[in-house]
């Protein structure tokens, strides 16, 4: 109920302070693409925005939330790449959009697609079972001392897990069998359970499983430390978290969270997508989400986007490059 | 009793007007999404999930879950009526279901289905009351080993314990094999098989197959044997309702042994296939009689629907208190549940007391009023097979194509629907079974992957299956289970059984 009269208000506000509506609206319910399963990371934030738009009233037709996460998300690209012109589909991107096409030879290219916005950052952190070593330190030795590699969980193969797991080897010398689950959530639970030894999960995937005291964050793969103070467990906020450079392990990873329409839309629908996503960052869902998961604000439409995604492309080119997981 | 006390308090938060109409607005609706092929419980509540977001989180996830259970309920009427399963876990019940159907028992059948629906539904629901802390940690317990021997223990019981002939149901079982290979390889992150077709990246699902395998096969038989559906009306009435529930008792081994195996495989993810099969399969071989499973057997009914609706309810169990979805379904509540501000996981059934116990009541409630709600309305679905064939295969026909459009939305599906008919009607006609292709084709994926994480992960040594005694037992017991006629006929030799009618010469 409270939740309820909290979105009300939100939505008085908007009403009161939104100049006249854009020029273009659309006319159908708008599909929001989902490059991956139920429950994931995308799946909850695509929901979250559905939520968010629905309850503030932000747009006149519907939103529904569509599931394309099939051969591991290239579903919902090769999905978006055929549906050129088409301005009632936005798409919610990650890091695949760069990755599959060279792990896999998925013939997309972001370039294709119209930017919209990049809605926010998200983190991944070092995990180990609660009932494991407590530093980075202790956990490296701990590797490096076993005698069978340790077992690190991730989501798919040649990915940002994956990556993440290749650099860490190369930083700190210890071997590691990496274990490709289906979601972040098996992940989660595997480590739980003691089938593996680590995951490199994003906050928001590990998150019950930490409060619940379970598994415990080693460090985040950023420059600076996560900003959230709130306290999540009885003793730790995120801010609490070191990063893994503090550690001395110098590794670092940021991922997008953006949307995107298919190619061929007119100036005016994009528009009107950026002014519309502008306003879901506004709301008090978005910012409850955003603190909840971890996730890095941040809004960037137009020149500033491209610029973002030519640079993270290059970025991330390299980096699976150095992995070694560019298919020839 | 605390969990009695919290449960009693459950009933009290759902015991209103407005959470009663709520439920059986879900429960018509879920009816009618079960009753569509392939539209089925996902996308059902998928598409009502918006609706439910004004509402307060206890009243939203009872009309979700009453959605469900309608669905489930309204899975077993197409299997039944059409041989079309509206889920994948229906599809052992047509084995028997249709056959009856066939013979006018279609009331019979119908209500044996519900009524086992509601006995597994309950025995879980009273496993989730008083046991939930204590299951939870078992689902804990399954790693990629744990995960491979159960699909293991599922194939092997399918070829030691079928009745078909060995090679037939080991031929079947690998050509689904083959098929399910087809897309993206999640172990080594690359394609496969897909040709360059971007419409094979997908892989091949398995409700299209499944959809057009029994359904437009199935046309395409009465076609070419008869124009008219078989079976006619049965005598409806309460009297064939309290018939069944007369002889309900003595199939009370078949309903505890389906409610164990549900409950068992439930709590794992993607259990309630494996688990309906597995509860068909051994209902056969302990049956005193079982050449009549497959020609219209009551206990060929009473015994998947229970399995699959005992583990379908107790899929909700890892999926409140681990936060893994145990069914296609299940993950979509789980996004409705984040979209309200709850985080399933362990700290679910500690930090929302209210909602929790509020949804184990619902089940109890939603299944008591389910069913009556479903007997009811037998005579109105049984009724359908007196429409002239002429008539009613067109619709068919129709509804087969929309739900496999609606699955993916891919017009691709369509063709390949019709396609897998074509197989269908071939492997009928020279007598392949298929319900080891399609177990093959919807476990094969899953099955392979564990076994390939858990060989990463013990260095590719097989003894990693009998590394703890779970898995240990579970291995050796799939490997008795494929080997089970020879070892039947050895004990039979040596005196120490009778020898249940060998099935291999």
């Amino acid at each position: 109920m409270r939740i309820l009269v909290k979105g009300v208000g939100a939505a008085m506000a908007l009403l009161l302070s939104t100049p006249a509506v854009a020029a273009w609206e659309p006319t159908k319910p708008v599909e929001i693409v989902v490059a991956a399963g139920a429950g994931g990371a995308s799946d909850q934030m695509a929901r979250m925005m559905q939520a968010a738009i629905q309850k503030n009233n932000l747009m006149k037709q519907p939103m529904v939330v569509s599931l394309k996460g099939g051969a591991s998300g290239a579903e919902a690209l090769m999905y978006m790449k055929s549906s050129e012109g088409d301005p009632n589909k936005v798409l919610i991107a990650y890091s695949l959009i760069y990755m599959l096409p060279l792990s896999a030879k998925i013939p997309f290219n972001w370039r294709e697609l119209t930017p919209v916005s990049v809605v926010a950052l998200d983190q991944f952190v070092l995990w180990d079972n609660s009932a494991g070593p407590k530093t980075l330190k202790d956990f490296v030795a701990a590797a490096k001392a076993a005698s069978a590699p340790f077992k690190m969980g991730g989501t798919g193969s040649k990915r940002e897990d994956h990556v993440l797991t290749v650099f860490l080897e190369q930083k700190t010398g210890a071997k590691f069998s990496y274990l490709p689950y289906k979601s972040g959530g098996e992940a989660a639970t595997q480590l739980v359970g003691n089938h593996t030894e680590a995951n490199v999960n994003n906050p928001s995937e590990n998150l019950e499983v930490w409060r619940a005291g379970q598994v415990r964050p080693l460090c985040v793969f950023d420059r600076e430390r996560i900003a959230y103070t709130t306290k999540v467990t009885d003793t730790q906020s995120w801010a609490d978290i070191p990063t893994c450079k503090e550690e001395g392990v110098d590794v670092q990873y940021l991922m997008l969270r953006a949307m995107f329409l298919p190619g061929k839309v007119t100036p005016e629908q994009q528009a009107f997508y950026v002014d519309l996503f502008h306003k879901v960052t506004q709301t008090a869902e978005y910012k409850d989400y955003m603190e909840k998961q971890a996730l890095k604000p941040i809004f960037l439409s137009g020149k500033d986007m491209v610029q973002f995604l030519e640079e993270d492309d290059a970025l991330n080119k390299s980096l699976m490059t150095e992995a070694g997981f560019v298919a020839k | 009793m605390e969990a009695l006390g919290l449960l009693l308090h459950g009933f009290a938060v759902l015991l209103t007007w407005k959470t009663l109409v709520l439920m059986m607005v879900g429960l018509v609706l879920g009816i009618f999404v079960g009753v569509l092929p392939g539209l089925g419980g996902p996308n059902g509540v998928a598409i009502l999930l918006p609706l439910t977001f004004t509402m307060d989180p206890t009243s939203a996830i009872v009309m979700l879950s009453c959605i469900y259970w309608g669905a489930l309920f309204g899975g077993a009427i197409t299997s039944i009526l059409f041989n079309i399963p509206g889920e994948a876990w229906s599809v052992a019940t047509t084995f028997d279901g249709y056959p009856m159907a066939q013979q006018g028992r279609a009331a019979e059948a119908l209500t044996a289905a519900f009524t086992s629906s509601f006995v597994g539904s309950l025995v879980a629901v009273l496993l989730i009351t008083f046991l939930a802390p204590m299951i939870s940690s078992f689902a804990l317990k399954f790693g990629p080993p744990e995960f491979f021997a159960v699909y293991l223990l599922t194939f092997c019981s399918f070829v030691g314990l079928g009745r078909e002939a060995k090679h037939k149901t080991v031929i079947s079982m690998s050509l689904g094999l083959l098929l399910a290979g087809i897309g993206m390889d999640t172990v080594s992150g690359s394609l496969r098989m897909t040709f360059g077709s971007p419409e094979l990246l997908r892989g091949i699902n398995f409700l299209v197959a499944v959809i057009g395998l029994f359904g437009i096969s199935e046309i395409l038989l009465t076609m070419e044997e008869r124009l008219a559906l078989r079976g006619h009306a049965a005598s409806i009435s309460l009297r064939v309702v309290l018939g069944v529930w007369k002889d309900l008792p003595k199939y009370w081994v078949t309903l505890l042994r389906s409610s164990f195996i549900g409950c068992w495989l439930g709590i794992t993810p993607g259990g309630a296939i494996a688990a309906s099969f597995m509860g068909y399969n051994l209902a056969k071989r302990f049956a005193k009689e079982p050449e009549g499973f497959g020609k219209g057997r009551i206990e060929g009914v009473f015994a998947p629907e229970t399995a699959a609706h005992a583990s379908g309810t107790s899929a909700l169990l890892p999926m409140l208190a681990l936060g893994i979805p145990g069914s296609g379904t299940a993950a979509i509540l789980l996004g409705g549940l984040m979209v309200w501000g709850l985080n399933p996981g362990p700290l679910l059934f500690v930090e929302h007391k209210d909602f929790v116990w509020g949804l184990i009541a619902s089940m109890y409630l939603g299944n008591v009023v389910g069913l009556v709600l479903v007997l009811t309305t037998v005579p109105i679905f049984a009724s359908i097979l007196r429409v002239p064939f002429a008539a009613v295969a067109p619709m068919i026909v129709v509804s087969c194509a929309i739900g496999a459009y609606a699955i993916q939305n891919a017009m691709f599906d369509i063709w390949l629907m019709l396609g897998f008919g074509v197989v269908g009607y071939v492997f009928k006609k020279i007598g392949i079974p298929l319900a080891p292709f399609t177990l093959a084709l919807v476990l094969g994926n899953r099955a392979e992957d564990a076994f390939r994480l858990s060989m990463i992960g013990s260095g590719g040594t097989l003894k990693v299956f009998w590394s703890n005694g779970l898995v240990g037992s579970i291995t050796t017991l799939a490997i008795l289970l494929l080997f089970w006629p020879v070892i039947d006929n050895l004990l039979a030799r040596v005196g120490l059984t009778h020898g249940t009618r060998a099935t291999s010469p």
